[in-house]
């Protein structure tokens, strides 16, 4: 496998931001994150060791440091709720409790059919907007346990 | 509630977030004037210190004295960075994501004034990977300010040539560490780095590098525009200005709002954030996100500023109050936390990575009614070998001072829960089912 050439004229202009090639490493794996299938595999970390010119092992230390990144597969939207403080005093567990059942899985897994991971998440910065969910990298704040089925309806029905 | 304001006073126009709304509303004028009189940067740090301007990102280090650190061109001719510090990630802590998002240009402004006073040849934007439109608003602002010869080669065409970089990081709390948000960037785990040296000498690829707070710097312009004199009129002898108060937790209108240090925290709950919610009483309150200490209803009246709130044992930190109601059981509000500071811990020092994880370990089994007798005591002796200054960062402490509060003012409710083998705000039945 070889990471598509799209990327790799990305990659080019990206490392050029830079005086080290290495720095341009977390941004190149964003963009693989989202071009290829929402994770990152090992055959697209060993590419990316090939680009920067790193040990596979050395790219898979920094992959797996982040959180954003995922390194198993992941179903066709990724659902997270903040179980941090601010959202946990406006209700957090009860948007968490929905997100499941809407969801049909249970945090850390992926439902059967595919549609849905789900995570919980630490704090996202929008704590006076809290409670607070983040679909396919999209907030929605303010929430009632309503509006996450709602949302996740719409998102599941796409 | 009135006094003067100007951090937000451009948001809130449709276009705050483009090149024309920000120069309608006098945008760059600052550089410019800088520019075109030539200031010397040696002036310009003496008007930020006389500002009496401090850090925005927790620890309140007056900025002026730190841009003072930065080597002398004449004499260290290495190439010199600025990393803003955009990793916005305290809990509780939602004031930078406003700026970013509804104001880019006046963040670049105040990233180019630090960089023409430090005379810094690249500025990276280091944006947490989740705030996806605050970033693009950030890199448009970018583009838009370099087409019009604000950024880049000859600013303005004057001598002052000066690149900005967007940066994404990935989500972890550490990387807002300064020297873990440096190794980030370098496109490595982000593992703080023990000090010294300091970033001034030794910072991004080893070259002399300054890391601020987003709300820091766009304190700049403000007062390149009107003097460090009349920023000084508003706020207190040792903390000057109006700072951005992110209020969350149990008000009625949790918000972002602009307020002048020395403010009560009364007034900011009362009069800003529409007071408690549910016509409830306050039980108690973080002054500024989940490492300050958690302080109880009754030190409400204090007045906002670092040393008032030092007073009480706590910290100013990033003055994002977190409020807790009546209702609120303290336990589970500590097992949140200390489960927060386990999954963000590096590892890298054994105080830390170890004492994290017993933290949320001995405040999960209180909460859940497992608690032993001992567990009280066990907390403190943790906490104590957490802080102060043992490990290569602060998070450490970070966990362990609110850790160290809660025992303080709340030792009988933590005790109850082990007592009553579960949280004795609920209900019996609930509590033992
Ligand atoms: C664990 C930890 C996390 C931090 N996170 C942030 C952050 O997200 N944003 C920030 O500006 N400062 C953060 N800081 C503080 C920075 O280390 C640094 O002091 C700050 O960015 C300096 O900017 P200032 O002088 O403008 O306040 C954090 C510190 C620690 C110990
Ligand atoms: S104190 Fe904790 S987070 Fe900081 S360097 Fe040590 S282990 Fe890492
Ligand atoms: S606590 Fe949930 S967004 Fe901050």
């Amino acid at each position: 496998m070889a990471l598509p050439d799209k990327l790799v004229a990305e990659f080019d202009e990206l490392v050029k931001n830079y005086p080290q090639r290495r720095a341009a490493l977390i941004p190149a794996l964003h963009r693989c994150q989202e071009e290829l299938g929402g994770w990152i595999s090992p055959g697209v970390m060993e590419d990316c060791a090939e680009y920067f010119q790193l040990e596979p092992v050395e790219v898979y230390g920094v992959a797996s440091f982040y959180p954003m990144f995922h390194l198993k597969p992941v179903g066709e939207h990724v659902v997270g709720v903040c179980h941090n403080i601010s959202c946990d005093l406006r209700g957090a567990e009860d948007i968490l409790e929905r997100a499941c059942s809407a969801t049909e899985t249970e945090v850390g897994r992926t439902s059967e059919n595919g549609r849905f991971t789900l995570e919980v998440l630490e704090c996202q910065g929008a704590c006076a907007s809290a409670p607070m969910m983040v679909v396919d990298g999209v907030f929605h704040e303010n929430l009632e346990p309503d509006d996450v089925t709602r949302i996740l309806r719409e998102v599941g029905e796409r | 509630m009135s006094h003067e304001t100007f951090l937000l006073d451009r948001i809130g126009s449709e276009d705050s977030h483009t090149l024309d709304g920000y120069k309608r509303a006098g945008g760059y004028e600052a550089l410019a004037g800088i520019l075109k009189d030539g200031r010397d940067p040696a002036d310009l740090i003496e008007e930020f210190k006389a500002s009496g301007l401090r850090g925005r990102g927790g620890a309140g280090f007056p900025t002026g004295l730190k841009f003072s650190f930065m080597p002398d061109p004449a004499k260290d001719k290495r190439t010199r960075y600025i990393a803003l510090n955009a990793d916005e990630s305290e809990p509780g802590t939602c004031k930078d994501r406003v700026l970013l998002r509804e104001d880019p240009h006046g963040v670049l402004e105040g990233c180019l004034i630090a960089a023409y006073t430090m005379r810094v040849q690249a500025v990276y934007i280091y944006v947490r990977g989740e705030y996806r439109v605050p970033y693009q608003r950030m890199a448009e602002a970018i583009a838009e300010a370099r087409k019009a010869g604000l950024v880049g080669k000859e600013v303005l065409g004057s001598d002052f040539t000066c690149e900005v970089y967007m940066h994404k990081g990935a989500g972890a709390y550490i990387c807002g560490e300064e020297t873990g948000l440096m190794e980030s960037l370098e496109g490595k785990r982000g593992h703080p780095r023990p000090k010294p040296p300091f970033p001034a000498g030794f910072g991004l690829w080893g070259q002399p590098t300054t890391v601020n707070n987003v709300e820091t710097l766009f304190n700049l312009p403000f007062i390149v525009n009107r003097g460090a004199d009349w920023f000084r009129t508003m706020g207190t002898e040792k903390s000057t200005g109006n700072f951005l108060c992110g209020i969350s937790g149990h008000v009625n209108k949790p918000g972002v709002y602009e307020v002048p240090f020395g403010i009560t925290a009364r007034t900011i709950l009362e009069d800003y954030a529409g007071g408690v919610w549910k016509g409830r009483e306050l039980k108690a309150w973080f002054p500024g996100g989940s490492s300050t200490g958690l302080v109880p209803a009754s030190f409400i009246d204090t007045a906002m500023d670092h040393d008032s709130i030092k007073g009480i044992g706590s910290m100013f930190g990033t003055a994002a109050m977190i409020m807790l109601d009546e209702t609120a059981c303290v336990v589970r509000s500590s097992h949140v936390i200390a489960r927060f500071y386990d999954h963000e811990s590096c590892g890298q020092c054994s105080q830390c990575r170890e004492g994290t994880q017993w933290l949320s370990q001995i405040f999960e089994r209180i909460e859940a009614g497992q608690g032993r007798p001992q567990d009280v005591e066990l907390l403190v002796e943790l906490s104590h070998g957490m802080t102060p200054g043992k490990t290569i960062c602060a998070l450490s402490d970070a966990a362990a001072i609110p850790t160290l509060s809660v025992v303080k003012h709340f030792r009988a409710e933590i005790e109850a829960h082990v007592e009553h083998a579960g949280c004795p705000l609920r209900a019996p039945a609930e509590a033992t089912a």
